[in-house]
């Protein structure tokens, strides 16, 4: 059976991703850290994914596979968390309402559990997207 | 042989916290006191990892081949005279000084020119243009607040000392720390829970779950009869900075402008009609309203929550109202938590050279501002521009791909010391050197004050600061225009070194006036 979850995404730092990002873009901190997505308990219960697992992240703009986790203080079911990084830039949108802001925060993603598929490093992920990377 | 150097400034968040103690050992840092995990990271791993490039690179055949210098500024300089309508972007995470450069590139080559705030506090900029904003100093909260209001943000993670160093956890000259406090809640908590596993472990009988409310914490009541400073929290998510509050509320996402319209309303002393606002009862609403109608210096630090909302600078222009209302009753200042470390600076930069602080186009010859026309993500969506120059920003990981895939239609210019994203997909990719690490300059905090980040290591050999290569962009730029025949500027390029081994100009004591003979008899 297909288990969907219909979410709301919200991406933002946390202090994982801050030294990721300043160890370097490269670094394994910096991959753990933002190629990730936090959900609340009661979600991954009806996803059937554990902390660890791996998902698809989809929305009207792009779809990402990320780790699952959970997150410490889930209080909202239906509401998940991404760090800002290149992950979750893949499902970001566009739309500025004309004020220079593209979608970072507050809009509706599937989630469904990619179980053996594997999460893109950062090398792999910009040659997905842009057709090169450092190499 | 070791060397310590106090009083260093941090060059990552719009904190620029100035009281680091750096060791430094044959050119290298080796420890670093004061600063939080980021500036750790940062200042004795980041600067030095494998990560660094070195020397330029240019992407021949789709592989970045290392190349001299002039051979990669003259390449640059190319792309750049040879675009219609080039977009300079990023400014973020460089200095004042290298700003001042940029704006002059960006005259010459009629290009638009924008900084990291418009993906970040370009709509609090907006907002402060249409209705001003009741703003004081870090200094001011640290010393004078007793009510720190922490909306849709989370210092914890994006600025981790501020809460220590300003607000909160500091002790200030009228306010003491609420640290000690803190620490005995969370042994308090930490008690309870325990007495409740070993109840549920005797009994074998499961604790009632919890009804999932809109808020956690003490009941708002308390806020009033506790002592000393106080901490809301509103979010719609909880966080560390929550945790650590006297109370945290959250609501709706995208629901700021009406939960803040909703507590206007109450501060004017009108009626709602309604009994929830952003899933918050309009009871809680009102005792938060009275906690802030009753401080002595209240102050409201806003994040990225409200500016990436719905509303966007809506959002920020009703924040700044509330705080005008508040004035009303008391002492009441709001301010924008700003993400790196000069994109202040930037904004001061670009306004007191063109009048603008982001989205500046020169395509006519002089400068025009219209955010949501001539932002970056506007402009890339659109595909008008034909060329790019990425400096001291990384928007290969902070843009939307879809707006990215645009960016790579055209050829790239990036102009960063490590192999961040962006700088892996550029054509023409730039070593520099670390500012307030290899390079000293002028930076912007938070609250606007200008402060002078130090030098610290030598830089690698061969390696520019941003100010040195941005003049040869520009001088080569000059010459291939001159070539053609087309007018250029006139004004002449001075890079500026501040040097922070030697006291700054402010610091002399002036010399006493001589007393000459007339004097002395006039005092006689």
């Amino acid at each position: 059976m297909e288990h969907k979850l219909l979410a709301t995404l919200i991406t933002g730092r946390t202090i994982e991703q801050g030294v990721g990002k300043e160890k370097g873009k490269g670094s394994e901190e910096y991959f753990d850290s933002c190629a990730v997505c936090f959900f609340d308990k009661s979600d991954m219960l009806s996803l059937g994914i554990k902390n660890g697992s791996t998902v698809r992240v989809t929305s009207k703009y792009g779809s990402v596979i990320v780790k699952a986790k959970k997150y410490r203080w889930g209080t909202t079911p239906g509401m998940v968390f991404m760090p800002c990084g290149s992950w979750a830039n893949v499902v970001c949108g566009d739309e500025t309402y004309s004020m220079g802001m593209p979608l970072y925060k507050g809009f509706p993603v599937e989630i469904e559990p990619a179980p053996d598929q594997p999460v893109l490093t950062l090398e792999k992920l910009l040659l997905q997207q842009f057709g090169r990377n450092s190499a | 042989m070791s060397k310590i150097i106090n009083n260093v400034v941090c060059p990552i968040c719009g904190c620029l916290c100035d009281d680091l103690e750096v060791t430094v050992e044959n050119n290298e840092i080796v420890k670093m006191k004061n600063g939080c995990a980021v500036c750790d990271a940062k200042m004795v791993h980041g600067y030095k990892s494998e990560e660094r490039i070195l020397k330029p690179l240019i992407r021949k055949d789709g592989k970045l081949i290392p190349v001299s210098m002039d051979e990669a500024i003259k390449k640059a300089a190319q792309i750049l005279a040879d675009a219609k309508y080039p977009l300079l972007f990023g400014w973020s995470s460089t200095v004042g000084e290298a700003q001042r450069i940029g704006v002059e590139l960006a005259e010459e080559l009629g290009s638009a020119l924008d900084n990291c705030c418009s993906v970040c506090h370009g709509p609090s900029v907006m907002a402060t243009q249409e209705i001003g904003i009741p703003a004081a100093t870090l200094g001011q909260t640290r010393h004078r607040a007793d009510l720190i209001v922490y909306w849709a943000c989370n210092p914890w993670a994006s600025h981790p000392r501020h809460v220590e160093r300003y607000t909160a956890f500091t002790s200030g000259r009228f306010e003491s720390s609420e640290w000690k406090n803190y620490m005995q809640r969370l042994k308090a908590a930490s008690g309870r829970k325990k007495m409740e596993m070993a109840s549920k472990r005797i009994a074998r009988v499961e604790p009632p779950i919890k009804p999932k409310v809109c808020f956690t914490g003490p009941p708002p009541q308390m806020l009033e009869q506790k002592p000393g400073r106080k901490m809301i929290v509103v979010d719609v998510r909880k966080t560390m900075t929550a945790e650590i509050a006297d109370y945290f509320l959250q609501i709706e996402p995208n629901r700021d402008y009406e939960v803040i319209e909703a507590l206007r309303c109450l501060v004017t002393d009108q009626e709602i009609d309604v009994d929830k606002v952003g899933g918050i009862p309009i009871d809680t609403l009102r005792d938060v309203a009275d906690a802030m109608m009753n401080c002595e210096f209240g102050v409201i630090y806003f994040g990225l929550g409200m500016t990436q909302s719905l509303g966007r600078f809506r959002n920020i222009e009703i924040a700044i109202a509330l705080a005008r209302d508040l004035n009303r009753k008391t002492k009441f200042v709001i301010s924008p938590m700003r993400g790196h470390f000069n994109v202040t600076g930037a904004n001061n930069v670009f306004a007191w050279q063109t009048g603008y602080p982001f989205a500046i186009d020169f395509s006519q010859g002089y400068p025009q501002f219209n955010p949501g026309e001539n932002t970056a993500v506007d402009l890339l969506k659109r595909g008008d521009n034909d060329a790019t120059l990425i400096i001291a920003a990384d928007p290969g990981a902070h843009f939307p791909s879809v707006i990215m895939q645009n960016m790579m239609k055209h050829p790239l210019i990036t102009i960063n010391p490590d192999m961040n994203a962006i700088s892996r997909l550029g054509d023409v990719v730039f070593p520099a050197q670390w500012c307030g690490i290899e390079y000293a300059g002028t930076a912007y905090r938070m609250d606007t004050v200008p402060i002078t980040l130090k030098k610290v290591v030598e830089a690698p050999p061969g390696v520019l600061t941003d100010e040195e290569l941005l003049s040869r962009i520009l001088k080569e730029v000059r010459a291939i225009k001159i070539k053609r025949g087309e007018p250029v500027g006139q004004t002449e390029i001075t890079p500026t070194h501040p040097d922070t081994t030697k006291p700054s100009p402010t610091h002399k004591t002036p010399a006493k006036p001589k007393q000459t003979k007339k004097t002395k008899e006039r005092l006689k």
